[in-house]
């Protein structure tokens, strides 16, 4: 934050709501900065100025009128371009969806607005959120703030580059194996998959069903507990969201850790770079010095982790992902019957990583293989939540790497999937599992690319994980110099 | 093959059991697709109408749009497993699943559905013959939208040169009702669904209308030398639009396997489409891809857990199935066996009326004649026709008040204007008491009130009120007062 | 190189999933995915047929709605983002298989 004027949620909220700025001017220079920065970065898909600006002049009349707009008044936030708003196009980052425009809202788009939020644009995604570079977007790669000829990560690659730019201090991501805690690490900013079943998916393009799960980005820890306390809740439209209240997140701001049980897990700490895990032993130091007792644990059921995800994940992608089939919505190749319609479409609208995909989760599921492969891993589901209910019996969260090394070159590893893949080893276990977890901005490597502490807790005690959070912000190295160019524009505007 | 389907046409379709060659039986089990009687969809709050304008009944989730979810119908769960109840099938535990295959009127291109857990097993259904057929599963599903073919000369798909396709029926509640293969006669066949109709439409599950779709019937047939016991291969037979296509179509196709055989042919496992103006079932193009469904449970839905105290919940509201209420009706009949005017009697619309004649201890007899006979020829019933003016009108007929032939005639009445048996009877002028029925009343009355009469024979003409009222009151009120008044003045002459 | 699954077999899958493939991208898919499959070896080695599988990580169970209508998209709105739409209806080429 420290080369960037901009206010964080909070502030911004406080303020709108005192009268001391106004949402208008507050939404015209996040606009403002999306517009110049979008040709170097390609985080947007979509910036929305003229629906912001109404939205923002809406609050501003309902403060003016003595009313109060909520606890997001006048925030500038982007949604990742797989979560609907009507009136704007959802494109997932495919050539299939070019210019649908979605007749309604996402659940979580209405909670956004009715606290005041304003939604400024769509980010640039991996297509159909397949993917932990975003450069499997058909509309180009997202860069990575910190240093443009690197990748920001994926999938939600647009919103994680989007905060630590500067441009929103808010925006949306879904995580199905890491989507939101991985570019969050390699950009520098907090990333939060909550519990499966906290925040509901109705109008979030499914990717992988049973693991898909919406979250915040933000510079600043407390602005992702606003956030998520905005999102999260009980959704009649979504029979997988859960019914219980969340308690307080941003009450967990300065509370004690003193006396809580961390564990480190050693599965996680083994293939990561370095000064990855330096800077992993920093903050359990860190932790250990502010009175929790670290310790490191072992569950290696998560290294069955890997191999159940990619079963999993896109055999249930190859059944949502049919519907993109050329006849009521998105792009249509006709062909002289229908059956052709449907192959020349998809065969033309789909990207290379999407298909082999599909191919994958087709295989999985087709007949001979099914008990194989599918139900295999869907045990697996029920063996790494066993081992992670092991280690809560010994500990009360669990701290890891987020991602085995800082962002790399793009380009790097995109001839190799499974190169790629391997980059989610530590993120997938939360999502087999559906438990909690995030990304915490914590240091840098020698080349100044941010390093996060990624930080796990049980299912649905988002509260604890944003105790430590909140407890690890204070010896955080704080944001990463962002790339010359990017200070440059910023500094012009 | 083309040879044994030459000449086929003209076989009996009577059905009875024996209707295949000598050695020779029939293999049938019966896959029914009841749409439920629900006000919305399966998984959407979209209302679940018949006949509207093209796409009015629809909204993200049945038109499978992006980011939408399902979310399953309270009602629809509920009439699915009294609808298992009903078949004396056990309800329980069981998830969806989802079926994929690429289909234009089916707007995900996968079909929730129900795969190996269904939520109602192993039930059964017996025939007012008294044969029982085994229920393998009746699961919960969605429906499919509707394609319209555009072009082509006979409206057959290969012709077509567009498709149009409403959505609004996509998301439909359904049930399919998985027979074991009981089934030994195309006659037993129509008698299974015919049964299975009435006890659908008993429960409310379901309006039965075969030829508005809600009733959808496809057959499973093949046939084997009698003492053989391995099945041999069957053919699934779709576009059984009526019980006489489904007579016809099982016939057909069992004496189409038969001489298959008999010519030392093999039949293939195959669907086969029932074209009734031909009178034969014909093989659909052979697909090049084997069917691979994928099934794999639906993520977006969780599993269903049926507690007990809802499944007794939903018992109790089942009502009188119509193999209780044929019972009722045989009983009070003192028949050991049911006849036609049973089975017409215990129809939905016409049972409520048999019952509660009978409940206010009515003559069984009249009771069912006048409801198979007289109340069906009306039928449908305006929704305003009162039960009462039935059962009082039976009791009129009973009582003597009014003729067996009047009674059809007030009863037609009733119905054409919605009035009362009563009025009914006024309106058409009919009194049953004859000037001597009259006259005995009148001396019953005169003996009892002595000094009243003695003031009105001798003049006092304002008495003639107290005297109709009492011979009104004696009759309640079906005698004449025109009558009833020129016998008083008359009496009052001779003495 | 592994072929847990062969060119041929890609085909196939790609039939099934309605995806056309070049020569080229059959046997390239074709060595990905055995790699991918290579790796998932780890838990086709499991012996845990015993386990009971994760519907759901919470362990939800029964969640319906009331039977009532809810407004949804008018004609108009439902046919908005088609392709081609023709008489109140989704237009698309001829079906071909099943007469119905
Ligand atoms: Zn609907």
């Amino acid at each position: 934050m420290s080369e960037m004027t901009n206010m964080s949620a909070f502030e911004i909220a406080e303020s709108v709501n005192n009268q001391t700025v106004t949402a208008t001017s507050v939404v015209e220079k996040s606009l403002a900065l999306a517009e110049a920065l979008n040709s170097k970065l390609n985080a947007f898909l979509a910036i929305d100025r003229e629906g912001a600006l109404r939205a923002a002049a809406k609050v501003d009349s309902i403060i003016a009128s003595g009313g109060s707009p909520g606890r997001l008044a006048g925030v500038p936030i982007a949604l990742k371009d797989n979560m609907c708003k009507v009136g704007l196009p959802t494109t997932c980052g495919s050539r299939i969806l070019q210019g649908w425009i979605p007749p309604y809202d996402a659940t979580v788009t209405k909670l956004l607005e009715s606290e005041g939020a304003i939604i400024v644009g769509k980010t640039n995604l991996d297509e159909f959120a397949m993917g932990s570079s975003t450069e499997n977007s058909a509309y180009g790669p997202t860069l990575n703030p910190v240093d443009l000829t690197r990748v920001p990560g994926g999938s939600s690659g647009g919103s994680a580059s989007s905060v630590a730019a500067g441009i929103v201090p808010v925006a949306l991501g879904s995580d199905t194996g890491g989507s939101i805690r991985q570019p969050a690490s390699l950009c520098g900013v907090v990333g939060v998959k909550p519990t499966y079943g906290r925040v509901s998916r109705y109008g979030l393009v499914a990717f992988a069903s049973s693991l898909d799960q919406i979250g915040p980005f933000s510079s600043s820890v407390m602005d992702s507990a606003l956030t998520l306390e905005v999102i999260a809740g009980f959704d009649l439209k979504d029979s997988t969201s859960y019914d219980e209240q969340m308690g307080s997140l941003s009450a967990q701001k300065g509370l004690s850790v003193e006396g809580l049980r961390v564990g480190m897990v050693t599965e996680f700490v083994e293939g990561s770079d370095l000064e990855v895990v330096s800077a992993l032993r920093d903050a359990a130091n860190a932790l250990t010095s502010l009175g929790a007792d670290v310790v490191e644990i072992s569950i290696p059921e998560t290294k069955l982790g890997l191999s159940a995800y990619y079963l999993i994940a896109p055999a249930e992608a190859s059944s949502n992902l049919a519907r993109f089939d050329g006849v009521r919505f998105g792009l249509r190749v006709e062909g002289s019957n229908i059956e052709e319609t449907n192959v020349l479409t998809r065969t033309k609208g789909f990207g290379a990583e999407v298909k082999r995909r599909i191919m994958l989760g087709t295989y999985a599921l087709s007949s001979g293989y099914y008990d194989a492969y599918y139900a295999k891993a869907q045990q697996v589901r029920t063996l790494i939540k066993s081992g992670f209910e092991r280690a809560y019996q010994q500990v009360d969260v669990l701290i890891s790497p987020v991602s085995p090394t800082t962002a790399f070159k793009l380009g790097e590893k995109s001839l190799d999937p499974l190169a790629m893949y391997l980059s989610d080893v530590c993120t997938i276990p939360s999502n087999l599992a559906g438990h909690p977890a995030m990304s915490m901005p914590y240091a840098l490597d020698s080349k100044g690319l941010p390093i996060g502490v990624q930080i796990l807790a049980p299912a649905l005690r988002e509260d604890l994980m944003f105790r430590l959070a909140f407890a690890l912000e204070g010896s955080s190295t704080g944001a990463p110099s962002l790339d010359d160019s990017i200070k440059e524009a910023i500094n012009r505007g | 093959m083309a040879n044994a389907e030459t000449d086929l046409k003209d076989l009996g379709v009577r059905g009875e059991s024996d209707f295949l060659p000598d050695g020779w039986e029939l293999v049938c089990g019966l896959e029914v697709h009841t749409e439920l009687k629900t006000k919305t969809k399966l998984f959407c709050g979209c209302a679940n109408v018949f006949g509207a304008q093209a796409n009015t009944n629809v909204c993200p989730t049945c038109l499978g749009l992006p980011g939408s979810l399902p979310v399953l119908n309270e009602r629809a769960l509920e009439i699915a497993a009294m609808i298992g109840l009903a078949l004396s099938a056990k309800v329980q535990a069981s998830i969806f699943h989802r079926k994929n295959y690429f289909y234009p009127d089916m707007p995900k291109d996968f079909q929730i559905s129900q795969y190996d857990i269904p939520l109602n097993a192993d039930g059964y259904l017996i025939l007012p013959s008294g044969k029982r057929i085994g229920i393998e599963r009746a699961h919960v599903e969605e429906d499919t939208g509707k394609i319209t073919h555009l072009g082509g000369a006979s409206g057959r798909i290969h012709g077509a040169e567009r498709a149009l396709i409403d959505y609004n029926r996509s998301g439909v509640p359904l049930v399919e009702i998985v027979s074991r293969p009981d089934i030994a006669s195309p006659e037993e066949a129509r008698e299974y669904v015919s049964e299975l109709r009435s006890t659908l439409v008993a429960i409310g599950a379901s309006d039965g209308k075969m030829e508005e779709g809600s009733l959808r019937v496809d057959a499973n047939v093949s046939v084997r030398p009698i003492g053989e016991t391995p099945f041999r291969t069957r053919c699934e037979i779709k576009n059984l639009n009526s019980l006489r296509s489904l007579v016809r179509a099982i016939t057909f196709e069992a004496h189409r396997q038969v001489a298959a055989y008999l010519a030392g042919e093999k039949v293939t496992q195959q669907t086969r489409h029932w074209d009734e103006s031909a009178g034969r079932t014909v093989a659909l193009r052979n697909k090049e891809e084997a069917e691979d469904y994928r099934y794999f449970p639906e993520p977006d839905l969780v599993p269903l857990r049926p507690s007990e105290e809802w499944i007794e919940g939903l018992r109790s509201q089942l009502g009188e199935l119509p193999k209780e209420r044929r019972a009722r009706l045989v009983e009070s009949l003192g028949l050991t066996d049911t006849n036609d005017q049973i089975e017409t009697a215990i129809s939905v619309e016409l049972y409520p009326f048999a019952r509660s004649a009978l409940a206010a201890g009515l003559d069984p007899k009249i009771t069912v004649a006048r409801c198979a006979n007289e109340l069906a020829s009306l039928a449908p019933l305006d929704e305003s026709f009162e039960i009462s003016w039935f059962v009082e009108l039976l009791r009129m007929e009973t009582n003597g008040e009014v003729s067996a032939t009047q009674a059809k005639s007030i009863l037609a009445e009733v119905a054409k204007n919605l009035i009362s048996p009563k009025a009914a009877q006024e309106r058409l002028g009919f009194s049953q008491l004859t000037d001597d029925q009259l006259t005995k009343t009148i001396n019953e009355a005169i003996l009892q009130n002595p000094k009243e009469w003695e003031r009105f024979r001798t003049g006092e003409a304002q008495l003639q009120g107290f005297f109709v009222g009492k011979i009104m009151k004696a009759t309640s009120g079906k005698a004449d007062g025109k009558a009833v008044v020129r016998i008083l003045l008359a009496t009052a002459e001779q003495r | 190189m592994s072929s847990r699954i062969s060119p041929k077999e890609v085909a196939h899958v790609a039939m099934l999933a309605r995806l056309s493939l070049t020569d080229e991208e059959a046997e390239l898919y074709a060595s990905q995915l055995s790699s991918v499959l290579d790796h998932a070896s780890d838990i086709e080695s499991l012996d845990i047929h015993d386990l009971e599988v994760t519907a759901h990580p919470l362990g939800l169970v029964n969640r319906t709605r009331s039977d009532s209508v809810v407004s949804g998209l008018s004609q108009a709105e439902a046919l908005s983002q088609a392709p081609d739409e023709a008489q109140g209806m989704f237009s698309v080429p001829p079906v071909l298989g099943e007469p119905s």
